[in-house]
């Protein structure tokens, strides 16, 4: 099934856009309740140890104190095979910021001040934060995120580094980097005893994921669970699965039938509690004929995990299908360590390691004298490195083409250090860029007609659409592409459609994540109009009904399905100071059919400004000797400003491709930042002739 | 310690009964309902809680309630009274200078301030003569916005429209 484009394509305005503007979108701590409780956490002050007594009296005679939940006290979970999941079960101490305790008072400002009148004593064992590659625990996962093989090797990469006229051998770290959406993880959690019913609003990536855990976990009917999301502030991963601040609210819910408990995350909670981005530490090893054709490489990956629940980032992969060679090896191993858990941050896995496989490549082609976009169109393969398949469609050359043309690349100076302008080496740099078209199995939508004789006659309808599905809507613009894949689906306007999404009252849906639910969702949307038009053709009667499911993709093992781009920076380095700026940027993608160029744009641009976040900014210092991020705000833990961006523009390929789903569409939520900060580290050795291998740069680098 | 005051919200004054370590932004969205402005980081370094008090943007989460009877509190919802919208508002759509909406209120009200400075002549770090009447490129733009994160990074957006609305080229 293909649909043909007609609102698919368009520049559709945000449907919630006038909302959002107001103010008046409700986000999950927003939704009106009746008595709230407000609900402050105590954590854990040791990495590593045991609880041996809490003294909750003091905060419990707070005037307005409601309760004080601790491990001795709190209701018991049915399922703890999750240890993130297991809060306030037992006396461990695995991480600092770990919840210990659980204050529920009449104010905020209550909760607050007992949380600190709750006084915890601790039998602190030693502990371990700090990423070791040589650590004695180094051990191999059985999978790397979410189920990639660990290690992989093809060829002989070692007997092809040895004959290998050229050799670039470096080693290449990024920073543990937290995800920090704008709105805090939140969760107003409501138990009604009566009928066994728990209610969640909920800030999240997938509202089915978290009825799914969270009934697990308290050892609820799953249909007894209502997670209610209908807008969400941002998640970049870390709201694609929850974490132990969901079942804490639920939890304590359950303590104090009735009344609806309110948590949302501080800031600084933000950074112990919901997930990050792993340091990493790359050893990347190309070899190649003179030509720059890659003869060999090598990627080896050390990274962390939590002692008590691991989660392995896929860093490595990234280097399995970019480029074409003969011999190449991959493989990940991680160190646990007395911290929280990792988890997704905004593609994860190809973030990191497009930042050392694009610098070498960068690397490489100044070894070879090669111009480094010349490189990569020399080593662009024919067939998918990794599995083998043909491409679906692969439009990484055109993308380097239009994107060196775009950038008047063939004017550049290939000489690093050459060009000082007032007082600012300016350098250029490239990376390529690539991210798996995902989709995700498991969702499934209801469209219903009603008649409505109030609809402006020039629309061709005798009424409107409802679509239902429990999809997520993060920024990305999901609700009005929805729209459109629906309307075209239904082949009626979109203005006759309304789309329903973020409420576990709706038909199942997959997570947003892995840049797969347009896809997926749209998929599913598309199965359902499929069977609509089947049941009811064109002329649907009053209340005409029918659903649909994510089906099955036949050419799903035959073609190996990507979206591609390449990113192009130029970046000036003050002589002086070293004080680093990105005056420019540009990406240009190849990534199927673009549904809405507005949202699209806004998307990549999202990801190419989180790129140039991680290339110069971001950076979550943990003290060794508490395993604290002690950089734990918004003022100490910069993420990029206005003032940080410059001129910036992403465009795209149009690419057709068939295969991938009905529209013809790959995700674009996270190909923006892949590649993007390598971009930057190239353009920086070229202003300035240091070579950058670690993420963030700061100007202390070029002061040399 | 509670204390009785009256904030003026969009218009409406009313009078409240709050702790007296309650925030601006506490008082508008806990005891108010008035939920447009956004809490971030609650310590004045993402800007998601700016309004207008007494028509200057303020950052909400650092003021206290009490420091404020009598003010006049302005927030995005209160900028499109019955559904007019704010010229800003309208630039903010038609460039869609937003993503997941979290932070644009805060946004919207800073932008309206920062116009309102410029107007009055106020320099910023990157004026070169801070005499001069400011001229709002998309440098000056970028600088004034600074103290509102976005982290959907809706930035180029957000300068395009903020530049549209000083043009006079969105209508109110």
């Amino acid at each position: 099934m293909t649909l043909t484009p007609d609102a698919m394509g368009r520049a559709l305005p945000r449907i919630e856009g006038g909302q959002k503007v107001a103010g008046t979108a409700r986000y999950a701590f927003e939704h009106p309740v009746v008595g709230p409780l407000y609900l402050h956490p105590v954590q854990s002050t040791i990495a590593r140890g045991r609880v041996t007594a809490i003294d909750t009296s003091t905060a419990e005679a707070l005037d307005g104190v409601v309760a004080v939940l601790t491990h001795e006290n709190a209701p018991r979970l049915a399922d703890t095979s999750d240890a993130e999941f297991a809060v306030l079960q037992d006396d461990t101490v695995a991480f600092r910021g770990q919840y210990v305790a659980a204050v529920l008072a009449e104010r905020s400002e209550t909760a607050r001040e007992a949380a600190e009148l709750v006084e915890v004593t601790y039998d602190q064992q030693d502990h371990h934060v700090e990423l070791d590659e040589d650590s004695p625990d180094l051990y191999a996962p059985d999978v790397v995120n979410p189920s990639f093989e660990t290690d992989e090797t093809v060829g002989d990469p070692e007997a092809a580094l040895e004959s290998a006229p050229v050799t670039v051998r470096q080693t290449y770290t990024t920073a543990m980097t937290h995800n920090n959406p704008m709105e805090p993880h939140t969760t107003v959690a409501t138990w009604d005893a009566e009928d066994g019913r728990l209610t969640l609003f909920e800030s999240t990536q997938g509202v089915s994921a978290v009825r799914t855990a969270v009934a697990g976990v308290l050892g609820l009917e799953t249909g007894s669970v209502d997670v209610i999301s209908p807008h969400v502030g941002g998640g970049f991963g870390s709201k694609g699965t929850p974490h132990a601040n969901t079942v804490l609210a639920a939890l304590a819910a359950r303590a104090v039938p009735g009344r609806p408990v309110k948590y949302a995350l501080t800031r600084q909670q933000m950074f112990d509690l919901v997930g990050y981005r792993t340091p990493t530490i790359q050893h990347v090893t190309l070899g190649a004929e003179a030509d720059g054709r890659l003869t060999a490489i090598v990627h080896d990956v050390v990274e962390q995990t939590a002692r008590f629940k691991e989660f392995a980032e896929q860093t490595a992969v990234y280097s399995r299908s970019m480029y074409a060679t003969q011999n190449r090896r991959t493989s990940h191993r991680l160190v646990p360590l007395d911290v929280g858990v990792p988890s997704w941050m905004r593609a994860p896995g190809e973030a990191p390691g497009s930042f050392a496989a694009e610098v070498a490549m960068d690397e490489l082609a100044v070894a070879t004298g090669i111009d480094p976009v010349e490189l990569r169109i020399r080593n662009e393969p024919a067939v998918s490195p990794a599995s083998g398949l043909p491409f679906s469609s692969r439009h990484l050359v055109d993308c380097l083409r239009r994107g060196a043309d775009r950038f008047a690349w063939r004017l550049r100076d290939p000489r690093p250090r050459a060009r000082l302008v007032d007082g600012w080496w300016i350098g250029t740099g490239v990376a390529a860029s690539s991210y798996p078209t995902n989709s995700m199995p498991g969702s499934s939508a209801v469209i219903r007609f009603h008649v409505d004789p109030s609809l402006d006659p020039a629309l061709g309808a005798a009424g409107r659409y409802e679509v239902e599905i429990a999809a997520a809507d993060i920024g990305t613009g999901a609700r009005t592409v929805l729209t459109q894949i629906a309307a075209d689906a239904l082949g009626v306007r979109p203005e006759t459609v309304h789309v329903a999404i973020g409420d576990t009252a709706l038909p199942p849906a997959t997570t947003a994540g892995g840049s797969s639910g347009t896809a997926s969702w749209g998929a599913t949307i598309a199965d359902a109009a499929d069977r609509f038009r089947d049941k009811w053709g064109d002329d649907p009667s009053d209340g005409a009904q029918a659903d649909g499911s994510m089906p099955d993709n036949p050419y799903s093992g035959r073609y190996a399905m990507s979206a591609y781009g390449a990113h192009f920076a130029e970046v000036a380095v003050h002589a002086d100071t070293g004080e680093v700026r990105v005056p420019r940027m540009l990406g240009v993608f190849a990534a199927g059919r673009i549904l809405n160029p507005d949202t699209a744009r806004s998307q990549l641009l999202g990801g190419m400004t989180m790129g140039l976040s991680m290339a110069l900014h971001e950076e979550s210092v943990l003290d060794p000797r508490s395993g604290h991020v002690i950089n734990h705000d918004l003022a100490n833990y910069h993420v990029t400003a206005h003032a940080d961006v410059g001129v910036m523009e992403a465009e795209w390929i149009d690419e057709e491709d068939p295969y991938v789903n009905p529209m013809g569409c790959k995700g674009i939520g996270e190909i923006g930042i892949v590649g993007a900060a390598a971009a930057i580290a190239n353009a920086a050795h070229h202003a300035t002739g240091v070579r950058m291998r670690s993420v963030p740069m700061t100007l202390d680098d070029f002061v040399v | 310690m509670d204390a009785t005051l009256t904030l003026v919200v969009d218009g409406r004054p009313t009078t409240l009964t709050v702790d007296t370590r309650t925030t601006v932004l506490d008082a508008l969205r806990e005891h108010l309902d008035a939920t447009s402005p956004k809490k971030g980081c609650d310590h004045g370094q993402c800007g998601s809680c700016t309004v207008l008090c007494n028509g200057r943007r303020v950052l909400a989460c650092l003021s206290l309630a009490v420091a404020h009877d009598g003010d006049e509190i302005t927030t995005a919802e209160g900028l499109a009274p019955e559904g007019e919208r704010h010229a800003v508002q309208v630039a903010f759509l038609e460039a869609d200078a937003y993503q997941c909406g979290y932070c644009t209120p805060g946004q919207i009200c800073s932008a309206v301030g920062m116009l309102d400075e410029a107007a009055a002549g106020h320099p910023s770090a990157v004026s070169g003569d801070v005499a001069a009447p400011p001229t709002l490129d998309r440098t000056e733009i970028a600088e004034r916005m600074s103290g509102n994160l976005c982290r959907c990074a809706a930035y180029v957006n957000i300068v395009t429209a903020i530049e549209r609305v000083h043009a006079g080229e969105t209508a109110r």
